[in-house]
């Protein structure tokens, strides 16, 4: 990896074609509000607001064990998925708290997809249909899903690759390729806002590089949200920065800003830091 | 450009043809001085000529690897003898099982067995005579019946200890563990003294189905279980964060990925149960005569032809008959078992 400093990467996140928040609004956006959550009796995220504008692509960079994977499965209802968790706080979809009693969590999940860390297509499915599963498992009606097919594709920047190969199981591709037919079959059920939890952290330069080009491609019709350990990455794909850290305690998000401002001139010391390679 | 010589492969970690050689040299000395052993002393027969014929060929591979290596290897060898001792103790009871069955089996095999019942034939009549179709369709037919009523139940507790993981799961999955090792005497017992005595007053199949599926239960449960188990949590976290219901992610995703596992859940099930003769002996009556209803009469099976021809039979062909019921018996457990391992040895993609 080459060396890491500030005035590198900040001139990497201003080289970047600027996106201008609030283009495309597919809704007014995704936002937190004072978000605490616990496993068990350990409180590992502690007070996070934020606010991720539509049509934005926000990284969360920070240590290991900081909580930004925790923070980022609060925001489609993943985190209750681990048997001992809890949560304080607001998360708001279109101004809807996903958490008020009575939200459906399915339909929660079917607007915030996901992306995880390690690419996970299902082994019984060919590629076709591990791209158009969600709408099996969802139970959505969709006609011309030939279409839907190609432009998840399309958009996942594979299609060139598996078109004459749609009846192959997903288990014979590369792991760069499962990741981005992963990334396919969470735009198959069109959701507004997508997180990606580390989605190249299992893979070669040459894949991340083509899941960057996909994830700004993507940034132009939907929110994202990644927590990246790769702090280049997250200064070549991201407009905002978040950064989180953990002394110990529970988790903190420590400072926000345009992902420029966060790698030339950061507010914090800490953030600086850590941004700098003095520590983590 | 250069051209490159391609080598040719060597593995010289191998053991060489010459070490091989000194090797069987030294064993075939140990059976010589084996045999001496037994000739001059005290030692005798066949049992004497084994266990000196294992330490005297230990010994000389010992001080073998002794002279030509070290200590640790020689220590080496003498473990390398200790297991081969093992796998030959193992194997000397499944092929004398398997040997004597084939052997004496093929005695009492003949096609026209396949076509006729016992109606008209006793175990003392020639082998030719009669046959073991109804003992066959009976027990295809119970095993059957056992199937459809252990899978469903079977596989619905494995998703409780799995997939829903309640409150029970703990308690349950102990029951299931304890439920495995029930005599099937008892669940033969268990059903002619709840249904067959009180209720039915019938000895049938279905009842004989009901007592496998005792035993079955707990078999298909855990291996369904562990087949469950082996299931990353990826894709349950994958199929809930694409919206769908925990009954569709488990429906449409984490069986199908362990469709394979969920086979062999069903065979090493019928494997268990096929050749049960207590339970059988107890509730399905047993009988001579073709029956393909299990809801009415006695119905046959292979168990209760090879127990009958036994006990009730003196001749030698009624020895004959029941050896041949019991290699019928063996070549549809192997076929089973062989079937289980090539189905759950093949990739799921």
């Amino acid at each position: 990896m080459q060396a890491t400093t500030p005035s590198s990467l900040a001139s990497v996140a201003n080289n970047r074609e600027q996106r201008v928040p609030g283009t495309n609004l597919l809704g007014t956006g995704l936002e937190t509000r004072g978000v605490h959550a616990w496993f068990g009796k350990k409180h590992v995220l502690s007070d996070v607001s934020l606010d991720f504008a539509a049509g934005t692509v926000t990284a969360l960079i920070g240590p290991s064990g900081c909580g930004k994977s925790t923070y980022l499965r609060t925001l489609n209802r993943m985190h209750e998925f681990i048997p001992t968790a809890a949560l304080a706080g607001e998360v708001l979809l279109d101004g809807q708290d996903i958490y008020a009693a009575g939200t459906d969590v399915t339909k929660i999940r079917l607007k915030v997809g996901m992306v995880f860390q390690k690419p996970n297509p299902f082994p019984s499915m060919t590629i076709g249909e591990n791209v158009l599963s969600g709408l099996k498992l969802a139970q959505l009606k969709k006609s011309n899903t030939d279409e839907l097919l190609e432009s998840c594709l399309v958009r996942a920047g594979l299609w060139s690759e598996v078109k004459d190969r749609l009846s192959e199981h997903g288990g014979a591709l590369s792991g760069g390729q499962q990741q981005r037919l992963c990334i396919a079959r969470s735009l198959a059920v069109e959701p507004q806002v997508l997180l990606m939890d580390e989605p190249c952290s299992a893979l070669d330069p040459g894949s991340t590089f083509r899941i960057e080009e996909t994830i700004s491609e993507l940034a132009k019709s939907m929110t994202i949200v990644i927590v990246t350990h790769n702090m280049q990455q997250a200064a070549r794909v991201s407009d905002y920065t978040a950064f989180f850290l953990s002394d110990g305690g529970p988790g903190v998000m420590v400072e926000t800003a345009p992902t420029s401002k966060i790698f030339s001139s950061p507010t914090d010391k800490r953030t600086e830091d850590y941004v700098t390679g003095r520590f983590g | 450009m250069t051209q490159t010589t391609i080598p040719s492969p060597q593995t010289p970690w191998a053991t060489s043809f010459q070490q091989r050689l000194n090797t069987a040299g030294l064993i075939a000395l140990g059976a010589v001085l084996a045999g001496v052993a037994v000739k001059t002393t005290g030692l005798s027969g066949k049992l004497g000529f084994a266990v000196s014929f294992f330490f005297i060929a230990s010994l000389l591979i010992f001080i073998q690897q002794l002279r030509l290596r070290d200590m640790a290897a020689a220590k080496d060898s003498l473990l390398s003898s200790f297991a081969s001792l093992a796998i030959v103790l193992t194997l000397i009871p499944i092929i004398s099982i398997v040997s004597t069955v084939v052997i004496r089996g093929y005695q009492g095999i003949h096609f026209g067995m396949f076509a006729n019942d016992m109606t008209m034939a006793s175990v003392n009549d020639p082998v030719t005579a009669g046959g073991l179709l109804h003992a066959l369709v009976g027990t295809i037919i119970m095993v059957g019946v056992a199937l459809l009523i252990s899978f469903p139940i079977g596989l619905l507790t494995a998703l409780y200890l799995t997939e829903i993981r309640g409150k029970l799961a703990r308690p349950i999955k102990f029951l299931v563990q304890a439920m495995s090792g029930v005599p099937s005497i008892v669940a033969g017992l268990f059903i002619l003294s709840i249904l067959v005595i009180p209720v039915t007053q019938e000895l049938t199949g279905l009842m004989g189905s009901l007592a496998l599926s005792i035993l079955m239960i707990p078999t298909i449960a855990r291996t369904a279980e562990e087949m469950l188990l082996l299931i990353p949590n990826d894709l349950r976290e994958a199929g809930v964060a694409l919206g769908a219901t925990q009954w569709r992610t488990v429906s449409g995703v984490v069986v199908p990925a362990a469709r394979s596992g969920l086979v062999t859940a069903v065979i090493l099930g019928i494997a268990r149960i096929i050749g049960e003769t207590a339970p059988i002996l107890l509730v399905s009556g047993g009988a001579d005569a073709l029956n393909f209803n299990p809801a009415s009469g006695p119905m046959g099976s292979l168990p209760f032809y090879i127990w009958k021809a036994f006990l009730t039979g003196g001749t030698e062909e009624a020895y004959a008959r029941a050896w041949g019921g019991m290699l019928i018996l063996l070549i549809l457990i192997i076929s089973l078992f062989s079937l289980a391992r090539y189905l759950s040895g093949r990739k799921v993609a």
